[in-house]
This record gives C-alpha cells, sequence and structure tokens, in this order.
C-alpha cells in the first residue's frame, strides 16, 4: 500500500528532470503564500462522491447532520466532476467502470486530490475475482488511503484530516505536483508490472481456480 | 405426478424427459429441440398459463460428463402454480438453444446474461451481446467450471483492455433515445441500428416546433 503520489509522481517524471524542492529554493514570499493558498484550499474542498457500494453509505453517514463534513467546508458535493477537488472513491471498482473513474479523474481540474474509502477501493478487498480492480491506484492517483470495510465515519474523517496535512504541505515551487501525463484510452498510468504486483492476492484473498 | 407435466406428456410425448419433485418444485427435462415449441405451449394453453417467466439461468455442474443444464423458472400467476423447466446442453456439441424473447420480452435480458456468463447461444435472440461484462470482453465465460476466478489474462492486461474499453458505447439501443450520440457509436452498433433491428432510429425533435 506504500505506492502514494510519491511513487506516482517519480514515475510519471520517469526520464525528465525529477524536480527537487530544495534546488527551486522557495523564498519568503512563495511560503506566505502557499500558506495562504493551501490554508483556502484544505478548507473548502469540494468532494466528488463516486459511490459504488456500502462504503457510499458511510460516506452519506459522515455528510449527514451527526458527523457533518461541512465542519470541514465539505458540504458541496460536486456531482458534476468538473466542479470538484476531490474524487472521494467509496465502494469496490469493477473493471467495467475502470475507464469511468478515469474519465471522471481527467475531467477533473487541477489541484485535484484522491481519496480512497475502504478495502475494496484500496486494494480489491475481498473481491479478488475476474470482475474487480485491485485497487483504484491502478487506473487514479491516490492520494489517501482510508482502511476499514467500510470505514465508519470517525475513519473517513481521520482520512480527510490527513488529506489536509498533506495538501498544507504543499509548494507552488514544486512544479511536478500539478504535472499530468495525459493518457489515451487503453494507457496504463504506471508500469505494467507495478499492477501485477499491487494486485498480488494478500492476507487471507486466496489464489484459486474454481476446477480445483 | 403433476397435472401440467402430464398434459406436457400428452401434447409432445417423448420430447419431455423425466420429471421430479425437489423442494416442492416440479423441475421438467425438455428436449431442446422443441424447447421454445413447448414453453410457448406452456404460456398460451388456458389450463397452463404460465404467462410468467422468472428467470432463465444456467447451471454447470463441477463433473465434466455432465451436461450444462439451462433453466426456465416460470410462475402462472392466475393459477400462482410454478414449473421449472430444464434443458440439457451435452459440452460436446454446441452450447446453443433457441431464444424465448418472442414468448416473454422478459427473456431478453435474461438470456443475454446466460450467454454473458455461459456463452450459451440463443438462436433468434434480437440483440444478443454481453450484459454485465462489457462488450468487448475477451477473457471468456466466467461463470464456466474452467474459467479462473480471477481471470485469464494478468491484472495489468485486465486494467489495460477494461481502460480501452469506451464507457459510452455500452448502452442498450433503447437506452439510446438521443439521435444525435449515433455518430458516436462503435460501427457494428450504428449498423444494427440502421438495419432497424431494435425499432427505428429516432427523429431529433425540433425544440423550437416542438
Amino acid at each position: 500500500m506504500g505506492l502514494g503520489t510519491d511513487t506516482a509522481g517519480m514515475l510519471t517524471t520517469e526520464g525528465a528532470e525529477r524536480t527537487v524542492v530544495g534546488q527551486v529554493s522557495p523564498n519568503w514570499v512563495t511560503t506566505r503564500l502557499d500558506f495562504l493558498v493551501n490554508w483556502a484550499r484544505s478548507n473548502s474542498m469540494w468532494p466528488m462522491p463516486f459511490g459504488t457500494a456500502c462504503c457510499a453509505i458511510e460516506f452519506m453517514a459522515t455528510a449527514a447532520s451527526r458527523y457533518d463534513l461541512s465542519r470541514f467546508g465539505m458540504e458541496r458535493m460536486g456531482y458534476t466532476p468538473r466542479q470538484a477537488d476531490v474524487l472521494l472513491c467509496a465502494g469496490r471498482l469493477p473493471f467495467k467502470l475502470a475507464p469511468v473513474i478515469r474519465r471522471i479523474y481527467d475531467q477533473m481540474p487541477q489541484p485535484k486530490w484522491v481519496i480512497s474509502m475502504g478495502a475494496c477501493a484500496s486494494s480489491g478487498g475481498i473481491f479478488d475475482n475476474y470482475a474487480m480492480v485491485q485497487g483504484i491506484d491502478t487506473v487514479v492517483p491516490v492520494d489517501v488511503y482510508v482502511p476499514g470495510c467500510p470505514p465508519r465515519p470517525e475513519g473517513l474523517l481521520y482520512g480527510i484530516l490527513l488529506l489536509h496535512k498533506k495538501v498544507r504541505g504543499e509548494t507552488m515551487a514544486d512544479p511536478a505536483l500539478r504535472r499530468e501525463r495525459p493518457l489515451m484510452p487503453g494507457d496504463l498510468r504506471i508500469p505494467a508490472r507495478l499492477i501485477d504486483e499491487l494486485s498480488e492476492p494478500f492476507g487471507n484473498s486466496i489464489h484459486q481456480t474454481r476446477s480445483a | 405426478m403433476n397435472a401440467t407435466v402430464d398434459s406436457l406428456r400428452r401434447a409432445f410425448g417423448d420430447k419431455v424427459g423425466r420429471a421430479l419433485v425437489s423442494c416442492g418444485q416440479t423441475i421438467v427435462y425438455v428436449d431442446r429441440s422443441s424447447l421454445a415449441e413447448l414453453l410457448r405451449w406452456l404460456k398460451e394453453t388456458p389450463d397452463e398459463a404460465y404467462d410468467f417467466l422468472v428467470d432463465v439461468t444456467a447451471v454447470e455442474y463441477r463433473d465434466p460428463e455432465l451436461p450444462l443444464e439451462v433453466v426456465y423458472q416460470l410462475r402462472s400467476l392466475a393459477r400462482g402454480a410454478e414449473l421449472r423447466v430444464k434443458v440439457e446442453l451435452p459440452k460436446e456439441g454446441a452450447l446453443e438453444v433457441e431464444s424465448v424473447v418472442p414468448v416473454w420480452r422478459a427473456a431478453d435480458w435474461l438470456e443475454r446474461e446466460v450467454y454473458d456468463m455461459f456463452g450459451v447461444t440463443f438462436t433468434g435472440h434480437p440483440d444478443l451481446r454481453r450484459l454485465l461484462m462489457w462488450e468487448t470482453y475477451s477473457e471468456g465465460y466466467p461463470l464456466r467450471k474452467d474459467f479462473p476466478l480471477r481471470g485469464r489474462f494478468s491484472r495489468a492486461e485486465q486494467v489495460r483492455r477494461a481502460l480501452a474499453a469506451n464507457p459510452e458505447a455500452n448502452y442498450s439501443l433503447e437506452e439510446l433515445s438521443i439521435a444525435q450520440a449515433q455518430y458516436d457509436l462503435p460501427p457494428d452498433m450504428r449498423e444494427r441500428l440502421e438495419r432497424g433491428e431494435r425499432g427505428s432510429i429516432p427523429e431529433p425533435k425540433d425544440e423550437r416546433h416542438g
């Protein structure tokens, strides 16, 4: 599960120059501006809920009055990807929906982040079968993984707060941060061997054939 | 045993195979050659009146010697009677059976699902495409016993093929009521639409005059 944007960022800039933040030398102005921009961004993240399964029920509970997402400036659900900042994949992702989530991610304007909510979205969960994507990070880059089956609203809120923390650490002095490589329909975001490795059976998922 | 089975035997003779009762359900095996005719008879004969097709599904047994079965679950809403009709398809031969969409419209998607999951071809089906998996899915038929649980291809290849599919090309022709969208369709579907396989292409409605 160690494959976050760090690895992804490294992979997307493969062959190109790898920007080291230290070389760009963020000065007093950029750090002050970063602070302001990141403060604004992290306090008004508009989620784009991509709810496919039971995690979406917990997400609805998180958005409802008891847990109240509006405390974090997130009550405005953007049901169009063009007006959203955070793609919140709540639930398992079948292969049939992989091009859909890819398109939704592509339609979101930068800056954008992705939360993978629950075991199925993060790793395929119990669905280690022919129909399910084994972790949405094989299709779109993911910033925060929220474990759980499904996670409680507290778990999701903790994930959101982690994302806030991550956003507050971003700097505009890093040009690689928002660099996006356009992908054609059949293109893979990460190398094929990495997808195979990420999709290996683990834990109590059983590597079996039904004719056995 | 069951009045329906008895009258089936009288009407179709040796086309009707063995019949048994399991968990209160009457199961009757029939020959595939007269299946559609027999099911139509079951629906249209007033004394039977099995007017509701509950489900079409298939069973493959683990024993490779046993044939694959296509199962039709029928119900008569008026009489409250149920009947399960099974057809045996030996695996050596072609997995083909006549479509019952002309008898019950409900069979449309049910037969597509059986085709998608088991690879049974329903001859005479107006629009036999995959239903659950996407149309360009090429790994085989997932519910067959020889299909590995995780699929035939590597995960990377599966992701690549899934991402290459066009998510907008998977609408059924009925769902496609917007005439303008037809130019974005794959050529084979456009050809089927133009041939009038499913209704006619709707004329674009002019909002100003409508």
